[in-house]
């Protein structure tokens, strides 16, 4: 299924609306009177903050147009989620936002929140410059500094309190739904025929987009009727596989690995699991409670946690859902994950886990050469 | 070991001005080299550092610090970065990384290069204030020589300094001294190390000095010399050496100044330049600049290891590190260097800007387009803009640059 005609399953269709459209889907919530609508880059950005606020957090892709308006502030070499994010604010398609947060990622969103501070006009701007050492007593205060930082800013510029009831609420709130995508992924995992590749993506993504509340009608909602069905498909799914990367904005991907013969069945991507890894542990002090999942949850390549930190996670999540191979899919000129590559896919060997890159910019490569890539690499699985 | 210095140090420039006493500085980095690479001998351990790390702790501990990046400098000034960037695409890496990293990271599996490899690293301290990319690579090299990695982590500046970035980096002054004392296995002397901060803060004063002296007409050296000068204030910074080296060059500068005698020997046109340099195609590039009666009169890259010396507190250099390595050029926001930019145009009485735009550099390079756009608006000041490679020569185009820079020239001749 990729969102032509009717889904037969419960709000799937209103989640394709959605993506057909986030930014039309971002009006109209505009429209329905929320505090504000806060754009954001990055999983690592403080949603539940932002939510206790009385604002709606907003994730924000690259775009699927071409680029005019971006050329004239970044490089051919910069990578085109970047390039393609400040096209969007440029061509004024993202003006219903109010605000927009950036936390510090890699060296180009680093550029790109001072490219788009000094050109896009309008809507207030955030950075949330976040640790990059994951660890250590000195970086957690920071973590924590930081987001108390992020709350009076955003408070400052929303003019609304946002006490500590709130902000347990809105923890309350993201942990249910990661919760239910992380039921999601193990329904997927454990069956799975029961919910296609591109679906689940769907979901993942549209939960960065959607009104939180109405999501956490929809997401139970598709877990029952998912777990109703569990068992009853008879079908043999394909050869079980991990996806790594950061971004993937090709749902596609899943079709065609499906058609090949395979199934993603788990992955560590930023559009994925790193999202929804881990819950917030409440305390006493709700930021350090949200700062403290930050320090533990699945890594980001643009962070520290240790040396070894990403492959043991990824040979984890292979043996976990006992995957037989691992599908990278890097965006070019990203360069955190580049970076990482080798020495992931040294481990993977190690452990006798094949593995495929997959070297993508805004657009895919042509839908041929990826069949065969898929199919040579499945069938020899 | 020898002879790569001798080319770092060949000048032979028809209308360029020619140093004569180049001999000092290869001697100090030949002995430099050469300890470093005996270090084990020594009993003293080495540690690979970041060029915009705070090296000083190291020098006060006797440690040995060693520069990858300089190292790719190196590599790509003796011509040998296309070959070791293609290894470590065989070896997995991206062509579109960093060409320092990736011809450092391909040097250490072959003990390649100009001088055979650098010296297996005791510990690696990797300072993020120039970029991401040290983080990773840092990780990699840690994970080859199975040393310990200590980050010092200074957070991005895009539009101040917060309390709480002091407190952090800070902190982590002393965690890097606790990491320094358990490698080595003994106490970091605090006189000592304020001892290295004086010498530090000499040292880039000058430096700035000697940059300065270019606001002369001519100018007593260009950019092109001071990427070769450069080289102490980067691996040597806390010496007495150091200093004594700076104090005499600065010596010779204003005994040329006073002489009236002109890097480029006809000085019209007084460029700024930005970004690292092509190492590839410094002499080239000086060369066709001359050729057009252009000197480049000052850089953004070379002056940026004595950029944040007002952010030092002489008495205090221990405290006053961490902002003086947070707030260095490349870990602000575009529009403060654009500022910072504005201000050595305004300086150093500027015609035009050359911007290298460096694949290997995105947080260097994203943001020029911004930059020279700010410079037109401001002071009406052209810009080129080259694009290329610091070290891997294949993303250069020789007679595409040239036609650019030629273009370029008749530009800013035909505006005065």
């Amino acid at each position: 299924m990729t969102g032509r005609g009717e889904h037969p399953m419960t709000g799937l269709n209103d989640i394709y609306e959605i993506l057909k459209d986030p930014a039309a889907y971002g009006r109209k919530l505009k429209g329905e009177g929320r505090r504000g609508i806060v754009g954001y880059f990055c999983s690592y950005t403080p949603e539940e903050i932002i939510y206790a606020a009385g604002a709606h957090p907003f994730r924000l892709f690259g775009s699927d147009d071409t680029i005019h308006l971006a050329d004239a502030h970044f490089q051919s070499y910069c990578c085109s989620l970047v390039r393609g994010a400040l096209e969007g604010a440029l061509a004024g398609r993202l003006d219903f936002l109010d605000g927009v947060v950036f936390p510090h990622t890699c060296d180009s969103i680093q550029r790109l929140s001072d490219i788009w501070r000094m050109n896009v006009k309008g809507p207030f701007h955030l950075d949330v410059v976040l640790p990059v050492k994951l660890g250590g007593e000195s970086s957690k205060t920071y973590m924590t500094d930081v987001l108390q930082r992020f709350r009076a800013e955003l408070q400052a510029r929303l003019g609304a309190e946002i006490g500590l009831e709130a902000l347990r609420a809105a923890i309350g709130t993201f942990n249910r739904i990661r919760g239910y995508l992380s039921r999601l992924y193990e329904i997927k995992s454990e069956d799975p025929g029961l919910i296609s590749g591109s679906d689940l993506h769907a979901i993942v993504k549209a939960s960065m987009i959607m009104d939180r509340d109405r999501l956490l009608e929809t997401l139970p909602r598709i877990v029952t009727e998912l777990s109703d069905k569990k068992g009853q498909r008879k079908e043999p799914a394909g050869k079980r596989l991990v996806m790594a990367g950061g971004v993937c904005n090709h749902p596609d991907v899943y079709r065609f690995i499906e058609e090949a013969g395979g199934v993603v069945v788990g992955d560590d991507l930023c559009t994925g699991s790193r999202y929804f890894d881990g819950i917030v542990e409440l305390n006493d002090d709700p930021i350090r409670a949200i700062a403290d999942r930050y320090m533990t949850r699945s890594l980001c390549p643009a962070k520290h946690a240790g040396l070894f930190t990403r492959s043991d996670r990824i040979v984890d999540v292979v043996r976990e859902k006992k995957a037989l191979g691992v599908v990278f899919i890097l965006l070019k000129f990203c360069d955190p994950h580049a970076f990482d590559y080798p020495y992931l896919k040294e481990a993977l060997d190690r452990q006798g886990i094949p593995s495929l890159l997959l070297e993508v910019e805004d657009r895919l490569p042509s839908e041929g050469q990826l069949q065969t890539r898929f199919e040579t690499f499945i069938e020899m699985l | 070991m020898q002879e790569i210095f001798l080319f770092l140090l060949a000048g032979v420039r028809k209308k360029i001005l020619r140093f004569k006493k180049h001999r000092k500085m290869k001697d100090i980095l030949t002995v430099y080299y050469l300890e470093a690479k005996s270090a084990r001998v020594g009993g003293r351990k080495v540690a690979w550092i970041t060029s915009g790390g705070p090296v000083e702790p190291l020098i006060a501990m006797n440690i040995i610090p060693v520069y990858p990046e300089n190292h790719g400098a190196m590599i790509g000034a003796s011509k040998m970065g296309a070959g070791l960037c293609e290894l470590s695409e065989s070896m997995g890496y991206s062509s579109d990384l960093c060409s320092y990293a990736r011809s450092d990271i391909a040097c250490a599996t072959v003990n390649g290069g100009p001088i055979g490899g650098l010296p297996r690293p005791d510990m690696l301290v990797c300072c993020n204030n120039i970029c991401g990319t040290v983080l990773k690579w840092y990780e990699v090299q840690a994970r080859y020589f199975n040393a310990p990695l200590f980050i010092f982590d200074t957070p991005f500046c895009h539009t101040g300094f917060g309390e709480e970035v002091r407190r952090y980096v800070r902190r982590q002054l002393d965690e890097y001294v606790s990491f320094l004392e358990k490698t080595c296995d003994r106490k970091m002397d605090g006189g000592r190390l304020a001892g290295v901060g004086k010498l530090s803060l000499e040292a880039q004063r000058l430096w700035q000095a000697v940059l300065d002296t270019t606001v002369n007409r001519p100018a007593p050296m260009c950019a092109f010399d001071a990427f070769f000068h450069l080289a102490l204030i980067v691996t040597l910074r806390g010496t007495q050496e150091a200093v004594d080296y700076y104090r005499r060059l600065l010596e010779r500068m204003n005994d040329r100044v006073a002489r009236g005698v002109g890097a480029v020997a006809d000085e019209k046109y007084r460029l700024l330049w930005d970004n690292i340099p092509v190492w590839h195609r410094t002499r080239w590039l000086s060369e066709k600049f001359a050729s057009h009666s252009a000197c480049l009169v000052a850089d953004t890259y070379t002056s940026a290891w004595c950029g944040s010396m007002k952010y030092i507190d002489e008495n205090n250099f221990f405290d006053s590190m961490a902002e003086a390595y947070t707030r260095i050029y490349l870990n602000i926001g575009v529009d403060e260097m654009a500022r910072t930019v504005l201000a050595m145009i305004d300086k150093y009485k500027v015609d035009g800007m050359v911007m290298h735009s460096n694949r290997s550099c995105k947080p260097y390079s994203l943001g020029q387009y911004d930059i020279a756009k700010i410079v037109e608006r401001e002071r009406g000041i052209p810009s080129l803009i080259i694009e290329a490679d610091m070290v891997d020569e294949r993303s250069f185009s020789e007679s595409q640059v040239s036609t650019r820079i030629d273009a370029f020239m008749e530009m800013i001749k035909a505006s005065r």
